[in-house]
């Protein structure tokens, strides 16, 4: 890795370069990505929108709109009392403009709750995979094997149908109830069903990065430095945790922002189904579900919610792009 | 086999009759299918501040040994002791102790650092995990590393990738220094060097040693190097010490003859000078499957007999020069073939 070293004189007057740590140089080559660049904008403006929905959005999240003769009613209607619906109303006459914002809110939490979970289990098992080898590494990875030839799409619609239509309530502490609820800016009981969503998808989604971290704890467990680390007497968990997994990590975040786009997509595919989180929590996902019979006569249903899909699974995968070539420690820029 | 004790120096590591096999798995169950005896039977001692070189072709297992001493790897059987101390029957408590005082620097620069952490955390970590002095003090020590291993206390602060081979061996030493070890092993520490940096880090080395009163175990391939450096010198073949003496005398006198052959393949900067070389034919055999007998046996020279039947005993052959070669015992020189007839022997001249 090159590095632009400047002479700086100390206090000693010695000759000193400035030397740039390994997240500057990364940052720098992720600055050159325009792409990339353009989405990681486009993204955070979505999230911080997600963010400050309930002070921005201009309606309740169900708040119906009686005064309204027409449902669904197009862009630019206004309410009785003068307010706009900027983005019309939707068959049941709520504001499709909160609405969309509401459900970036529950999409994005979705997509990061589940992506937080996977990656860092995944990664965990991969290293202690690679890490220790042997019968660790042989259960792991069949494991991992078994579970990747199973075709996702349709085993998660019967899990999903099956957790929903029992209406399960998980034990969860009661600090994290009210959190979830805050995070969603949905009634506890809603929140509760978000959360089986994204245990179901967290069922899949470690696999990808395990692999990743096994084969790097592989090739790293090799290294000299390793061995020196147990020459001084340093604990599995210590050479794990603070040598193995962030020597790790660069694939394991290509990976991360790479699955953020494909849950997004998966969690709309399932809700599309119907499977999915249940109006009236509104995700983008059930929002195309609801608008597909009223799509040729009121094409902005749809249009609404596809439009944010498709620039954040799109963004993501340009920030992965992004981040994998910034990440490549061969590309010598 | 007996230790010599009558000695003014005392013993710091004795090692007795070190064995490590490795497992060959193979087929649908990784069943165990064969042993490679990377170290098959290897007696030494090395003497509180000296210099024991380790010397032999790749692959016969001089690396093996030096990472079996510090338990890098599980040995299979056979006794070290450090300091009188009995390391390979210790609890796991009790030997991350005694790591303090046995450490090691690596033959490769690059793979030798972890190239995400700044090197003043890679000289602490091994005072970090011993719970040695407090952040600062750490910090205070590896400014007076860095400088002792000749460079500058706010090099602590960069990483790895922003400095040389050199530089890098320099700060693997230091990291090896930090817990004040009284023992090294100092696997191929130059192997990867250029020739001017070469003898720059075999200088550090050697002050190093005098400065702090270490012991190490050199191993290398490069003869001219361990002559330069070693007070002592063993060397390997296939898994087995075939030759041990002092520097002067292996290098003067050496008696096994693959020694001999070692020793006449040092080139002299000299392109006039004549010498005899005498040029080993084959391979190395694969240690799956050593040759029975002497396993140097196939490419000696002055191979008899006795050497393709008989294993030769590693034995004091001369005061503190051992040899295992049936040339020098004569009570197994009269060795008599069995009377089943034996192909007729290949002789090489």
């Amino acid at each position: 890795m090159t590095t632009v070293a400047q002479p700086v004189f100390t206090r000693e007057g010695a000759r000193e370069a400035k030397s740039e740590s390994q997240f500057q140089i990364v940052m720098r080559r992720f600055r050159r990505h325009r792409l990339a660049m353009i989405s990681l904008v486009l993204v955070t403006l979505i999230f911080i929108l997600s963010l400050l929905a309930p002070v921005i959005a201009p309606f309740e999240r169900d708040a119906i709109d009686i005064s309204s003769p027409a449902r669904p009613a197009p862009p630019g209607t206004r309410s009785a009392d003068g307010r706009v619906h900027y983005l019309g109303i939707d068959h049941l006459g709520r504001d499709l403009y909160t609405r969309v914002l509401y459900a970036a809110r529950v999409s994005m939490s979705i997509a990061i709750l589940v992506v937080l979970i996977s990656e860092t289990f995944g990664a965990l098992l991969g290293a202690i995979a690679g890490y220790y080898g042997g019968w660790t590494d042989t259960i792991i990875s069949r494991v991992i094997e078994f579970m990747l030839t199973i075709p996702t799409l349709p085993l998660l619609l019967i899990i999903s149908a099956i957790l929903l239509r029992r209406d399960v309530i998980l034990p969860l502490p009661d600090f994290l109830n009210r959190f979830l609820s805050a995070l969603l800016l949905a009634p506890p009981r809603e929140a509760q069903k978000v959360v089986v969503l994204v245990l179901v998808l967290v069922i899949f989604g470690w696999l990808g990065a395990a692999r990743l971290m096994r084969g790097m704890a592989l090739s790293l467990s090799k290294q000299d430095f390793v061995e020196a680390l147990r020459a001084a007497g340093a604990s599995d968990a210590r050479i794990i945790f603070r040598h193995i997994v962030p020597n790790g990590l660069a694939p394991i975040l290509v990976n991360a922002s790479l699955a953020l786009g494909g849950v997004i997509v998966t969690e709309s595919a399932l809700s599309f189904l119907g499977l999915g989180v249940q109006d009236p929590t509104p995700t983008w996902g059930n929002m195309l579900s609801t608008s597909q019979s009223y799509m040729f006569q009121h094409p902005w249903l749809p249009l609404v919610p596809g439009v944010f899909l498709v620039i954040v699974s799109i963004g993501f995968n340009f920030i992965g792009d992004g981040l994998r070539d910034a990440l490549d420690p061969r590309l010598k820029r | 086999m007996a230790i010599d004790v009558n000695r003014s120096q005392k013993d710091l590591l004795v090692v007795e009759d070190l064995k490590k096999y490795f497992p060959v798995r193979s087929g649908l169950l990784q069943r165990v299918t064969a042993w490679v005896k990377a170290v098959d039977g290897v007696s030494f001692t090395i003497r509180e501040g000296e210099t024991f070189g380790l010397v032999g072709e790749s692959g016969c297992g001089k690396t093996t040994v030096g990472r079996t001493i510090l338990r890098l790897i599980p040995p299979t059987g056979g006794n070290v002791y450090f300091d009188g101390e009995e390391i390979f029957k210790m609890g796991r408590r009790e030997f991350k102790a005694m790591r303090r005082n046995m450490q090691i620097v690596f033959q490769d620069p690059y793979s030798s650092l972890d190239p995400r952490m700044p090197v003043g955390e890679i000289i602490a970590e091994g005072m970090a995990i011993h719970g040695i002095g407090t952040k600062q003090e750490r910090a205070e020590i590896i400014a007076q590393l860095l400088q002792k291993v000749g460079m500058n206390p706010y090099h602590a602060r960069r990483y790895p990738h922003e400095f040389s081979g050199g530089q890098r061996q320099r700060i693997g030493i230091a990291r090896a220094l930090a817990l004040q070890p009284k023992f090294i092993v100092c696997d191929e520490p130059v192997s990867a060097l250029d020739v001017s940096v070469q003898s720059a880090v075999l200088n550090l080395l050697r002050s190093l040693q005098r400065e702090f009163g270490l012991t190490y175990l050199f191993i290398a391939h490069n003869l001219s190097v361990v002559e330069h450096i070693s007070d002592r010198v063993g060397v390997m073949y296939l898994g087995k010490m075939v030759e041990v003496a002092d520097r002067e005398t292996l290098f003067r006198n050496p008696l096994h003859p693959y020694t001999q052959a070692l020793m006449s393949a040092i080139p002299i900067p000299d392109p006039k000078a004549k010498r005899e070389r005498i040029v080993l034919t084959g391979d190395v055999p694969s240690p799956l499957n050593p040759p029975k007998g002497c396993r140097f046996h196939p490419r000696c020279p002055r191979v008899m007999d006795v050497c393709k039947e008989v294993e030769p005993v590693f034995e004091q052959k001369h005061p503190d020069h051992w040899v295992a070669c049936h040339l020098y015992s004569p009570s197994e020189a009269t060795f008599q073939p069995p009377a089943v007839p034996q192909p007729q022997p290949i002789t090489l001249s």
